[in-house]
């Protein structure tokens, strides 16, 4: 019996290329500006058309400036704005759907596309952006590429791939009041590894996941890059479907959606590899060290016997508590947890109180449209009273995109997906987290769980 | 179109950590121009210079020993590439003259950069055997594509085998242009689109315009 990834590889597969490779169409292809001048510069100089403009987008995120008021071509770096202004040009030269910075609809691409209905269930889609798997959280097998292999889908409309191996990630049980999707990412890279994905297609199945709302599914797929898999795809269900209903890009008429969900719930879920979690046992995590793998529950210690390297960057001792340890920012965003729910998160904990003393604070909305929801809900009123830089999206905090940023040393508590040295800036210290714990660590100035603050009656 | 891969020998230089990723590879503050050139000089450039965003070498760095000068090929651990599917990371490699990388395993975006650059990633087939050498830099290593064999100068008696697929192997050592590739299979594109459009009409209609109207 087929799995819905089966399901979905044979309906896509033009033809076989040879004993190993597949032919497979692809239905979208996102760029961003990093990567999308530099593929349709390259296809246009080899003299190759895009197949079909129609189904291929450029979205605006990577070194877009997060300044509120941003000008229209502000990067943020000296010389940035030229990967806007040249992916502007090539993408209307090309004539493929361009979101471009001030376009309402502008945000991370992870962000944008389920908001837009560009990703849908079904759908292949491909993205230069390791994060494309977060977009599997709708039923879409979508994936990761690099610009040449871009370059090809633009070009032929299919990629050459081989079928990778299968996962099945079953998680059972319920989540624990205050246990996030961050937690559970964190959790599964940590005990499996930073490549127990094993580069293969890894299916998320079980009650705690059917649990989940769909922006909580977006979260537990987008870390998927960092568990080593190929992508990560969820079965589409009512909840999918309730989710796409009315997006811009999506079909008015959601019949044929209907039956791929009723496919897809006949699809088995037999795997000969299965992970096996109980999502009562996961607590909140957060991570020590210079890789995702390095992370552990939020009450407990730096590993005693950790890599001298990764302790030296992030200058720690082995078997050092994490809990306690001052901090000098914090930041809630990105393609992981960058929308309204993870917003509402921080704020519930950050209501009524501040930032601690000589921290900074920075939230940058996913999306434009994250940022229009939360402000109708004040949301941005209880960010600015903490103290908190209330930004434009982009993904410009999550990875180091030039220009200033938090300094050399300083140790930042983030709602993102990458503790690499140097991923926040030359110098900084990155500690993963959800928005929750990243939101009481900033008031707390110390890293801090939400439970461990003091009451505001108590503060009264 | 990349040089193509047939045999290469060449110094190698050896990187013995696991889960290097690509913001190490090339820091994204490298990345200055929209072009693919000008980027081996960021290579490594957080471990490679003593300051960041310098140019002085931090003499502790394994690429900037003497006996590395010049290396080729590229001995590391296991996720080697993981993080960013920015392939910058390869256009650097490539650039700074690396034809090939010997892991312990590969990030899968990372593997398919390799290919498309004419760098040849190389698992082999008994991972055991490079734990014998004591890696300082400079070994001599020889790499045959058609016959699939790795031989290293500090390991006489020694060959490596590794597997590679039929289709990387071809764009390796014809150097092949994978898009002119799939484009002589028009026909069968064709074909499927117009049996994929009777089939899924919704997912080639632009809805976008339609609401918009």
């Amino acid at each position: 019996m087929a799995t819905y990834f089966d399901h979905l590889w044979a309906e896509h597969r033009i033809a076989a290329a040879d004993s190993v490779y597949d032919l497979i169409a692809i239905d979208r292809v996102l760029l961003h500006e990093r990567t999308g001048s530099v593929a349709l510069s390259a296809l246009a100089e080899k003299g190759y058309n895009v197949r079909d403009p129609s189904r291929a987008f450029a979205i605006m995120d990577h070194i877009v400036s997060f300044r509120e008021g941003r000008g229209r071509d502000e990067a943020r770096s000296p010389g940035g704005d030229a990967f806007i202004t040249q992916t502007r040009a090539m993408a209307k030269a090309a004539g493929i759907h361009l979101i471009d910075t001030d376009d309402p609809a502008q945000g991370i691409v992870h962000v944008a596309a389920p908001e837009q209905g560009i990703a849908l269930p079904g759908l292949t889609l491909v993205c230069p952006d390791s994060h494309t798997c977060s977009l599997g959280a709708l039923g879409a097998l979508a994936w990761g590429i690099g610009s040449s292999e871009a370059e090809h889908a633009l070009a032929t409309g299919c990629l050459r791939v081989k079928k990778p191996e299968q996962i099945r990630v079953q998680i059972d049980g319920a989540l624990e009041e205050g246990v996030t999707a961050k937690d559970l990412t964190l959790y599964l890279i940590s005990e499996y590894g930073a490549s127990g994905g094993r580069r293969a297609a890894v299916e998320f199945c079980g009650t705690a996941v059917a649990a989940l709302s769909i922006e909580e599914r977006l979260t537990l797929c987008n870390m998927a890059a960092e568990f080593g898999a190929f992508t990560a795809i969820i079965k589409p269900d009512a909840k999918t479907l309730a989710y796409v209903r009315g997006r811009p890009f999506a079909p008015s008429e959601l019949s044929a959606l209907s039956s791929l969900t009723r496919i897809a719930q006949t699809c088995t879920d037999d795997r000969s590899r299965v992970i096996a979690v109980n999502a009562s046992e996961v607590r909140p995590r957060i991570t020590w060290g210079t890789s995702p793998e390095d992370a552990v529950p939020l009450d407990g210690n730096v590993p005693a016997h950790a890599e001298a390297k990764r302790l030296d960057y992030m200058g720690l001792s082995g078997g050092q508590a994490i809990k306690g340890l001052a901090i000098q920012g914090v930041f809630i965003g990105s393609c992981t947890n960058g929308r309204l729910s993870d917003l509402q998160a921080a704020a519930s904990v950050l209501k009524g109180r501040r930032l601690a003393p000589g921290v900074r604070g920075v939230c940058v909305p996913g999306s434009w449209a994250v940022r229009r929801e939360a402000e109708a809900l004040g949301l941005d009123e209880i960010f600015r009273h903490a103290g908190f830089e209330w930004g434009a999206p982009g993904c410009a905090m999550c990875f180091y995109a030039g220009g200033e940023t938090f300094p050399p040393g300083s140790r930042v508590v983030s709602s993102t997906n990458r503790n690499f040295e140097g991923r926040q800036g030359p110098g900084v210290r990155t500690h993963l987290a959800s928005p929750a714990v990243v939101a009481a660590s900033a008031v707390a100035g110390v890293i801090a769980a939400p439970s461990d603050l003091p009451s505001l009656s108590e503060v009264a | 179109m990349p040089e193509p891969f047939v045999k290469h020998t060449g110094t190698a230089v050896a990187l013995l950590r696991d889960h290097i990723d690509t913001d190490q590879i090339i820091p994204s503050r490298e990345m200055k121009t929209v072009s693919r050139k000008g980027l081996a000089d960021g290579l490594f450039a957080g471990w490679r210079y003593a300051e960041p965003g310098g140019r002085h070498p931090n003499p502790d760095f394994a690429l900037n020993a003497q006996k590395a000068h010049g290396a080729s090929v590229l001995v590391t651990g296991k996720n080697f590439g993981c993080g960013s599917s920015r392939e910058h990371a390869v256009w650097a490699l490539a650039e700074y003259g690396f034809r090939a990388i010997i892991a312990e395993s590969f990030n899968s975006i990372f593997h398919g950069n390799c290919l498309r650059n004419g760098i040849l990633p190389i698992t082999l087939d008994d991972q055991h055997a490079l734990e014998g050498p004591t890696w300082t830099g400079g070994e001599t290593v020889t790499i045959d594509l058609p016959t699939q064999t790795v031989a290293i100068s500090c390991l006489p008696e020694w060959v490596g085998r590794f597997a590679i697929d039929d289709y990387p192997k071809r764009l390796l050592l014809e150097g092949l242009d994978p898009i002119g590739l799939t484009l002589q299979s028009s026909d069968l594109l064709d074909a499927f689109e117009a049996r994929d459009r009777e089939a899924r009409p919704w997912v080639y209609a632009d809805y976008s315009a339609a609401k918009a109207d």
